[in-house]
C-alpha cells in the first residue's frame, strides 16, 4: 500500500472530517454529561434535528420537501441550533427538576418522535426518500482540495467549541455545574438554583450537537432516515465520550478520534470478506464496542484523559 | 467479656471524618447510653458498626469477635439489632410485614415472636393490618423496636427513639427500654433527652466533637456539676 | 362512522392486548427501578430475547409457542442473572445514572447478539391460521383471550408473591427503604436476583406475545422501551401493580388514538402510534411525576 497514493490521502481526509464531527458532538455530549451529569440517550434527536433543518433552508427548490429557502450555511447553522436549544429547553423545563432517569426516558422518548415525524412527513423531511443535493462548502474548489477545506472548517469549528468549552469549565459557572453534578442538595443549598443552571447545560449541548448533525448533512450531501438510527448518532457518541473521558474537553475530542479510527479501519477489513459475512461481522463489531464500554466504565472509569480540575482564571491573586 | 467493644473508632461520610477515635463498650445486660451535643458523632458510631458510615480506623468487637466492616445481615445473625433514628419503619408494609422483616433470617417460629413483641407494645395489636406509614410517630417507634427484637438480639442499638415524640410516648418508650434490658438483652442508647436516658442507664458516655469526653457509670455522670453544666442543660 | 363491533373488534381488544404485552414489561422496568433506582434501558430487548429463543424450539422442534414459554421465560432469566452479575453488580454502590448508561451498552450488545444468531429477517412462530370466535358481533381471536388470561394469571401470581411471600415481602421492603432492610437483615442481593428473575421473565412471557399476535424482529425491543418507559411512569414507577395499569391505558390509549373519533380520518395516523405514549409520559412528567397511584418522585 502506497501511503502516499491519492486514496490513502482522500482516506485521510474523510478520517478527519468524520472524526472531528464526531468531536463536535462529543463535546456536546460533554457539555450535558461531563459538566452537568445529565444522560441524554436522544443525541440523534437533536443530531437530526440539525441536520435537517439546515438541509431543508439551504438546499434548492424541491417538489419532494419543503425547500428552496437558498439560504446560506451561515444563516442555516444558527437557525437548526436554536431550534434544537428550543426543543431541548422546552423538554429540560420538564424533565430536569426530577431525577435523571427522568431525563433519560424522556430523551429516549424525543429521539422517538423526532424519527417518526422525519419519517411520516414527507412534505417536510422527503421521509424515506431522503434529501439529495445538499451543498458543501468549498465545492468550488478541485476535488482533494475541497475536502481539505471542508476538513479545516470542521478542525476550526472543533478548536472554537473546545476553547469556549474550556473557558466554561474554568469560568464560576462550570464550577456550579460541577458542583451541582457532584451533590446538587449541597449546590441548592448554598442557593443555586439547580434546574436552571441544568437546563443552561443541556440546551448548550443540544445546540452543538445539532452544529454536529449540520456538518454532517453537508458533508455527505445526502440526509436520509439513516441520520436518526440510534447505534450511529447516540450510542457511539457515548462511548467515544466514556472512552475519552468525561469530564474532559480534550478526552472527547481524542475519544472521537479513537473509536472513529477504530470503527471505520474495522469497517475497511471487513468489506473485504465475502457477501454474508459482511453483515455477520457488522454485528459482531458493534457487540465489541458494547463490550468495550462496559470494561471502560467498570475498569476505567475515568476514562483516557481523566477529568481534571481547572486552573482557576478568575482568582489569580488567592495563588500568589 | 463486654458483649460490645469499640476500640479507638475513626469513622465518616465520603471524606469527612465524625468520628476521631472514640472508645466505648456494652456489658452483657446492661444498658449504656451516649449523650452529647448535636454534631458530636452519637449516631454516627451506631452507623459505622451497620456500614452506613465508613470505618477508617479501630476496630468492632462483639463478645470478642471482631465484627469490624462486617456486613449488616451478619452482624442481625450475630444477635445485634440496630433501629435507626429516621425512617426505621417499611412505610408501605403493613405492621405485621415489618415484624416479618425483622425474622427474616429466621422465619421460623414468627406467629410466638410477634406474640411476644404484642406482649411488650400492646397498642400495636390493633394496628397490624395497617400500614406503618400511617401509624404516629410512638408507634411508628414501636414497630421499629419490634422489628429489630424479632430474632431476639442479644444486643439492640437504638439511635434517638424519643426524638420528636410527644412526653407520654417518651415515657413509654423509656419504659419499654428498660423493660427489654430486664430481660436480658444489652442495649446502647443515643439519646438527645440526656437526663432520662442516663436515668435508665448503667454505664455513659459523654461524646464531643467525636471524642471520649466523660466516661463513667451513668448515676456519676448525672451528679457531675461539670457535665451537668455544658451537657445536660443545667 | 364505524360500528361499534369495528371499535371492539379493531381497536379496544387489539388495545387490550397490546396493553398486557406493555403490562408485562413495564412490570420489570418498574420492579427494577424500585429495588436498585436505575431505569433499565436493555428491558424491551429482554422481551426480544424471549421472543427469540421461543424460536428455537418453534422452528427446530416444532412447539407451539406457548408449549415453549415457561422454558423461554426461564431461560431470558437466566441471561438477566448473568448480566446482572457481569454488567450492573459492579455498580450497586455508585449513582444510579452509570447503571443506566451501562444498560444502555448491554442494550446494545443484545441486540448485536440477537442479529447475529437469527439474523436482521422479521420471524414468525407460524401457528398456523386459527379462525376467530364469534361471539355475537364480537370476533375475538384466541391468541387474543389467551394472551389476556396468561397476563391475568401472571399478574396475580405476582400479587401473591409480593404479598404471601417472606421474599416477595422483602422485595417491598427493598423498594421501601434498601439501607433499612440491610441494616434489619434482609439479604438484598437475594431479593436483587428474584427482582431480576421476575422482570426478565415476565419481559419474556410479553415477548413471546408479540410473536404470538404480530412477529418478531431485531429492532422490537427499542420500539418498546418507549412505551414500557411511558407504562411504568403512568403507573408510578417502582410500583408494580401501577406498571400493570399504565401499561394497559398505555396500549389502549395508542390503539384507540387511531380511531377516527372526529372524522372519516384516524384522529392520530396509526404511524404515529409511539408519540401517543410519549405525550402521555410527557403529560405525566409535567402534572403528577409520582404516577396515578401516587408512586414516589425518585
Amino acid at each position: 500500500m502506497d501511503i502516499f497514493s491519492p486514496g490513502f490521502l482522500n482516506y485521510l481526509i474523510s478520517l478527519g472530517t468524520m472524526s472531528g464531527i464526531y468531536a463536535v458532538l462529543c463535546l456536546g455530549l460533554n457539555l450535558q454529561w461531563g459538566f452537568a451529569g445529565l444522560f441524554n440517550a436522544g443525541i440523534a434527536a437533536f443530531f437530526a434535528i440539525g441536520a435537517y433543518t439546515t438541509a431543508i433552508l439551504t438546499t434548492p427548490e424541491s417538489p419532494n420537501y419543503l425547500g428552496g429557502f437558498g439560504l446560506p450555511i451561515v444563516l442555516a447553522w444558527p437557525i437548526a441550533m436554536l431550534l434544537s436549544g428550543v426543543i431541548a429547553w422546552a423538554i429540560g423545563r420538564i424533565c430536569l427538576r426530577l431525577r435523571g432517569d427522568y431525563l433519560a426516558m424522556a430523551t429516549i422518548g424525543i429521539a422517538e418522535v423526532i424519527r417518526l415525524l422525519i419519517k411520516n412527513e414527507a412534505w417536510l423531511t422527503a421521509g424515506t426518500r431522503g434529501i439529495p443535493n445538499i451543498a458543501r462548502p468549498f465545492e468550488g474548489l478541485p476535488s482533494t482540495w475541497n475536502h481539505l477545506a471542508f476538513m479545516g472548517l470542521v478542525m476550526a469549528l472543533v478548536a472554537i467549541i473546545y476553547w469556549a468549552a474550556e473557558r466554561a469549565w474554568a469560568s464560576p459557572w462550570g464550577r456550579t455545574m460541577r458542583a451541582i453534578r457532584d451533590s446538587d442538595m449541597a449546590a441548592a443549598a448554598i442557593g443555586k438554583d439547580v434546574t436552571q443552571f441544568r437546563v443552561e447545560a443541556f440546551v448548550l449541548g443540544a445546540m452543538v450537537m445539532a452544529l454536529g448533525g449540520a456538518l454532517s448533512a453537508h458533508y455527505f450531501k445526502f440526509l436520509g432516515l439513516s441520520a436518526t438510527e440510534p447505534m450511529m448518532v447516540t450510542f457511539l457518541v457515548w462511548v467515544m465520550l466514556i472512552v475519552g473521558g468525561s469530564g474532559n474537553n480534550r478526552g472527547a475530542i481524542l475519544g472521537a478520534l479513537i473509536i472513529w479510527i477504530i470503527w471505520s479501519a474495522t469497517e475497511l477489513l471487513t468489506n473485504r470478506l465475502p457477501g454474508e459475512w459482511i453483515t455477520r461481522t457488522s454485528y459482531i463489531r458493534v457487540l465489541l464496542i458494547g463490550i468495550l464500554l462496559q470494561v471502560v466504565l467498570q475498569r476505567f472509569a475515568k476514562g483516557l484523559v481523566p477529568e481534571r480540575p481547572p486552573r482557576m482564571i478568575d482568582d489569580k491573586p488567592e495563588s500568589r | 467479656m463486654s458483649l460490645l467493644q469499640i476500640d479507638k473508632l475513626v469513622a465518616g461520610y465520603g471524606a469527612v471524618d465524625i468520628l476521631n477515635g472514640i472508645d466505648l463498650a456494652v456489658e452483657p445486660g446492661k444498658i449504656s447510653v451516649i449523650v452529647g451535643p448535636n454534631g458530636a458523632g452519637k449516631s454516627t458510631a451506631l452507623k459505622a458498626i451497620f456500614g452506613l458510615a465508613q470505618i477508617r480506623e479501630g476496630r468492632v468487637l462483639f463478645q470478642g469477635d471482631d465484627i469490624t466492616r462486617q456486613p449488616a445481615d451478619r452482624l442481625v445473625a450475630r444477635g445485634i439489632a440496630y433501629v435507626p433514628q429516621e425512617r426505621n419503619v417499611f412505610r408501605s408494609l403493613s405492621v405485621r410485614e415489618n415484624l416479618e422483616m425483622g425474622a427474616f433470617l429466621k422465619p421460623g417460629d414468627i406467629a410466638r415472636r410477634i406474640e411476644a413483641v404484642m406482649g411488650l407494645f400492646p397498642p400495636l395489636r390493633e394496628k397490624l393490618k395497617q400500614a406503618a406509614g400511617e401509624l404516629s410517630g410512638g408507634q411508628r417507634q414501636m414497630v421499629a423496636m419490634g422489628r429489630a427484637l424479632m430474632l431476639e438480639p442479644k444486643l439492640l442499638m437504638l439511635d434517638e427513639p424519643t426524638a420528636g415524640l410527644s412526653p407520654l410516648y417518651m415515657d413509654q418508650i423509656f419504659d419499654r427500654v428498660i423493660a427489654i434490658n430486664q430481660s436480658g438483652v444489652g442495649v446502647l442508647l443515643v439519646e438527645q433527652n440526656a437526663k432520662q436516658a442516663l436515668a435508665i442507664g448503667h454505664v455513659g458516655y459523654v461524646l464531643a466533637t467525636g471524642r471520649n469526653r466523660f466516661t463513667d457509670s451513668a448515676a456519676n455522670l448525672l451528679v457531675n456539676r461539670e457535665v451537668a453544666e455544658s451537657f445536660l442543660g443545667g | 362512522m364505524i360500528a361499534l363491533s369495528d371499535f371492539i373488534n379493531l381497536y379496544l381488544l387489539p388495545g387490550l392486548v397490546v396493553g398486557c404485552i406493555y403490562a408485562l414489561g413495564a412490570i420489570g422496568i418498574s420492579l427494577l427501578f424500585g429495588i436498585l433506582r436505575f431505569a433499565h434501558f436493555a428491558h424491551g430487548d429482554m422481551m426480544t430475547l424471549g421472543a427469540y429463543l421461543a424460536i428455537i424450539f418453534t422452528a427446530n422442534f416444532d412447539w407451539s409457542p406457548y408449549a415453549a414459554l415457561p422454558i423461554t421465560v426461564i431461560g431470558t432469566a437466566l441471561v438477566a442473572l448473568l448480566l446482572d452479575r457481569a454488567f450492573y453488580k459492579p455498580f450497586r454502590r455508585s449513582a444510579g445514572i452509570v447503571t443506566v448508561i451501562a444498560s444502555f451498552g448491554v442494550m446494545l450488545m443484545l441486540r448485536s447478539a440477537i442479529q447475529l444468531i437469527w439474523g436482521v429477517d422479521v420471524k414468525t412462530y407460524d401457528i398456523g391460521i386459527r379462525f376467530p370466535m364469534e361471539f355475537g358481533m364480537l370476533k375475538i381471536a384466541p391468541r387474543q383471550v389467551t394472551i389476556v388470561l396468561v397476563t391475568a394469571a401472571l399478574v396475580i401470581a405476582l400479587h401473591l408473591f409480593l404479598s404471601r411471600t417472606r421474599l416477595g415481602k422483602a422485595m417491598r421492603a427493598v423498594s421501601d427503604d434498601p439501607d433499612l432492610a440491610r441494616v434489619s437483615g434482609i439479604n438484598v442481593e437475594q431479593v436483587v436476583r428474584w427482582t431480576w428473575i421476575i422482570g426478565a421473565g415476565l419481559a419474556a412471557a410479553g415477548g413471546v406475545f408479540i410473536g404470538i399476535q404480530t412477529k418478531v424482529h431485531p429492532n422490537m425491543g427499542w420500539d418498546l422501551l418507549l412505551p414500557l418507559f411511558a407504562a411504568a411512569v403512568l403507573g408510578g414507577i417502582g410500583r408494580p401493580y401501577g406498571a400493570v395499569a399504565g401499561g394497559l391505558a398505555i396500549g389502549l390509549c395508542q390503539e384507540l388514538a387511531t380511531y377516527p373519533w372526529f372524522s372519516e380520518e384516524p384522529f392520530i395516523a396509526p404511524g404515529y402510534k409511539p408519540a401517543v405514549a410519549f405525550s402521555v409520559m410527557v403529560i405525566m412528567l409535567i402534572w403528577r411525576p409520582t404516577g396515578l397511584f401516587r408512586g414516589r418522585a425518585f
